[in-house]
């Protein structure tokens, strides 16, 4: 008996211990965020600075609107989660843009990958009566009802960075960044570098279905395909990550050792992976190798990579794109027009001693002046 | 004939044919296309750059890659025997395990080191050390609450794997210290993980060899309480299954940490306990508890991974590869059904009969 009692207690012990280190964790994890913000603050306005031209009302810096009614404008954020160090930089972009001084009240609710969640965080800000919904969804489908009550509740939403699978009349803008312009900007960049010379591609893919995975691979293969020159010889998922990267590129080379010049990775992680595996195969890649790497994403390790001419080509998915959101606010609280679909401008980055048209050259400067 | 017999009858025969059917595509494969039929089995010494050379092959890829399911499946075959049960939350121990060593030698909140901030072996062993704490939690609720093991083990499941994100501060933390990554590459021209996963093999077959815990949990998953009424401490021979159950998670994650040398947390160890779990299947175990074979459930992680680099290696696009990997295990497991091997008796039965009445 007095054992069973002791095991009781042992396992309730246990559950309390679990809850606490959650609670402490998740503190832990907001003051960091919050502490990086000033540091990010003063690079963002020089990397917005394209982006803003390609969104209408370009006049973001004016709070004039919104001290005229008296306060500020409330914006609900429902972000994804805190998954990468995309993802991060793009809470922060977000932080430093809807700011009190610049006229907002920012409610940002980290989604953390969970969908029922960020459908929860949404009911939740139609509930306090926000001026205005900003969700970067986690799942493409699924919106309608939640999208239909934000409308009744006569509360604007604004689609960010992912699309969805809704009608466009159920919401009334959309912002975020074109995959497959990222695709076709690899592509192009490739046979601007390779000036018609044969290429014998092998792709490692994101994970089967993701909406970057089918943009980049279309965008690629769009141009790819007006390309007798080029092949290419095969295509398989690394799941976004090193160790998906490393298991196909190793089984890649066994397949197609010595016929291939080009690999084309559709994330930096994967790109990682397949340098270990052409390092452990004595296969030389980047600016002085046999193989051209292409990679996606441009993270900050990433262009260290670039910048060291081990990949060749890095086109980045641009996640500073707060300011382009606050454009669209700012025009719809005017009551002046803007652009239902905005699309963030997305660089490319070249290894040193490879100059182009598409893409910006790696300097250590270039490094030093990103956001993230 | 009756040589053929007395093998069809070894209870690793099963695991092996099934094994031997999956490479033999490849061979199928390479003589169609016309390269050298063999290449799939073809083991080179190949040098790398610098002085170093190591082994290559498709063979060596499969033992390499197959790893950590391998080691898991040791685990994992204990706990189905002695508990009826699966322990699903190997993979998110791997990714916990994984996550406190970089951390460790990281520092917290640091996401790139080329020095240790701490010695590695304080790395490794706080690694192992927390996974056997996790195996500790779920062989507790299991044994001692008598928690079903599947609902005991969801909570680590899903908790292991948001510990582990907490203690990286959710992101990827990397190692880069040659020392660290050795466990995942090669030692000598061998890859480290063969190694470290035959040393596994090796010691959990000696030790259920050469002592009686074999015995003792075959007893305890058979009939638990007629093992507990002839003297044995089911409970804590429960335990003690799926504390090593965690230490081969924690085993199996620092390896895959070393791999990549950094914690990818979301991504470690995902969804391989099912992977595990598949392979004590192929292994001609029945998950139902009891009974074990521990050298099926090797087999039957190389197996899984033998058909993954073949549908690598036949290039089978990533969109249709689970189907064909469906269809496969379905195979598999069919041949091994119980139904199945009755109606093959009967049907040579039959023929023997047939035999006798001609003559």
């Amino acid at each position: 008996m007095l054992r069973k009692k002791l095991a009781v207690l042992f396992a309730a012990a246990m559950v309390a211990a679990t809850v606490a280190g959650c609670g402490g964790g998740d503190a832990q994890t907001a003051a960091p965020a919050a502490d990086a913000a000033p540091a990010a603050d003063t690079a963002a306005p020089a990397e917005t600075a394209p982006a803003a031209d390609a969104a209408p009302a370009a006049d973001t810096a004016a709070p004039a609107d919104a001290s005229a009614d008296g306060g500020l404008i409330s914006v609900g954020y429902a972000q994804v989660g805190h998954e990468s160090d995309w993802r991060t930089a793009n809470t922060q972009n977000y932080q430093n843009t809807f700011t009190a001084d610049n006229g907002y009240e920012l409610q940002l609710v980290d989604c953390d990958n969970d969908n029922a969640a960020q459908l929860e965080a949404v009911r939740n800000f139609i509930g306090q009566e926000l001026d205005y919904i900003v969700i970067a969804p986690i799942e493409t489908a699924g919106w309608d009802t939640v999208l239909q009550e934000a409308q009744d509740a006569g509360i604007p939403v604004i689609i960010a960075d992912r699309e969805i699978d809704a009608d466009a009349s159920m919401y009334d803008a959309w912002v975020g960044t074109n995959t497959k312009n990222e695709g076709i900007t690899a592509a192009n960049w490739l046979a601007e570098y390779l000036d018609g010379k044969e290429a014998n591609i092998l792709v490692i893919e994101g994970t089967v279905g993701a909406s970057a995975t089918l943009g980049r691979t279309e965008g690629f293969n769009e141009v790819a395909s007006s390309h007798s020159e080029w092949k290419i010889l095969d295509s398989q998922s690394g799941d976004f990550t090193q160790a998906g990267g490393q298991e196909v590129m190793e089984s890649f080379i066994k397949s197609y050792e010595g016929q291939f010049n080009v690999v084309v990775c559709q994330n930096d992680n994967e790109a990682y992976g397949a340098m270990d595996a052409m390092d452990a195969a004595g296969i030389t890649y980047g600016v002085d190798g046999d193989v051209i790497l292409i990679s996606f994403d441009a993270t900050h390790d990433g262009l260290q990579y670039t910048l060291d001419g081990k990949i060749n080509c890095n086109v980045e998915c641009n996640p500073i794109q707060a300011d382009v959101v606050a454009s669209v606010i700012q025009a719809m609280h005017s009551g002046s027009a803007y652009e239902a679909t905005t699309l963030v401008n997305d660089e490319a980055f070249v290894a040193p001693g490879i100059t182009s048209q598409y893409a910006t050259t790696m300097t250590d400067e270039v490094l030093a002046g990103r956001a993230y | 004939m009756s040589k053929l017999k007395s093998i069809t009858k070894k209870r690793l025969f099963l695991p092996i044919f099934s094994m031997i059917l999956v490479i033999l595509i490849n061979v199928v494969y390479d003589i169609i296309c016309g390269n050298p039929p063999l290449s799939f089995f073809t083991i080179t010494i190949r040098a790398i750059t610098g002085d170093s050379s190591v082994l290559y092959g498709r063979l060596i890829d499969v033992l390499n890659r197959g790893s950590e399911v391998a080691i898991l499946a040791i685990g994992m075959t204990l706990v189905v025997s002695s508990s009826a049960g699966t322990d699903i939350s190997v993979g998110s121990v791997m990714s916990l395990s994984g996550g406190l060593c970089c951390m460790l030698l990281a520092g917290y909140g640091v996401t790139n080191v080329s020095e240790y901030a701490n010695p590695l072996w304080v790395g490794l062993l706080a690694g192992i050390a927390i996974a056997c704490v996790c195996g500790l939690f779920n062989g507790f609720l299991v044994a001692y609450m008598n928690i079903q093991p599947m609902v005991a083990t969801l909570i680590l499941w899903s908790a292991g794997r948001a510990i582990g994100l907490l203690l990286c501060n959710s992101q990827i933390v990397y190692v880069r210290v040659p020392s660290f990554q050795v466990f995942g590459s090669y030692v000598g021209i061998i890859p480290t993980p063969i190694i470290i996963a035959a040393v596994c093999i090796l010691i959990a077959s000696l030790v259920l060899r050469f002592t009686a815990l074999g015995t003792f949990i075959q007893s305890v998953g058979i009939n638990k309480r007629a093992a507990r009424i002839s003297g044995f401490n089911s409970a804590k021979i429960i335990l003690l299954t799926y504390v090593i159950c965690g230490l081969c998670a924690g085993i199996a994650g620092l390896l895959a940490t070393s791999r990549i040398y950094s914690a990818d947390t979301n991504n470690i160890g995902l969804n391989m306990e099912l992977d595990a779990i598949l392979a004590v299947a192929l292994g001609g175990n029945s998950l139902g508890g009891g009974k074990f074979n521990l050298a099926g459930s090797i087999i039957g992680a190389y197996t899984i991974q033998a058909i993954t680099t073949t549908l690598y290696a036949l290039g089978v696009s990533s969109a249709q590869a689970p189907v064909f990997k469906a269809i496969v295990v379905i195979l598999i497991v069919v041949i091994q059904a119980e139904p199945v091997k009755e109606y093959f008796k009967k049907l040579s039965a039959k023929k023997v009969a047939a035999k006798g009445a001609k003559a």
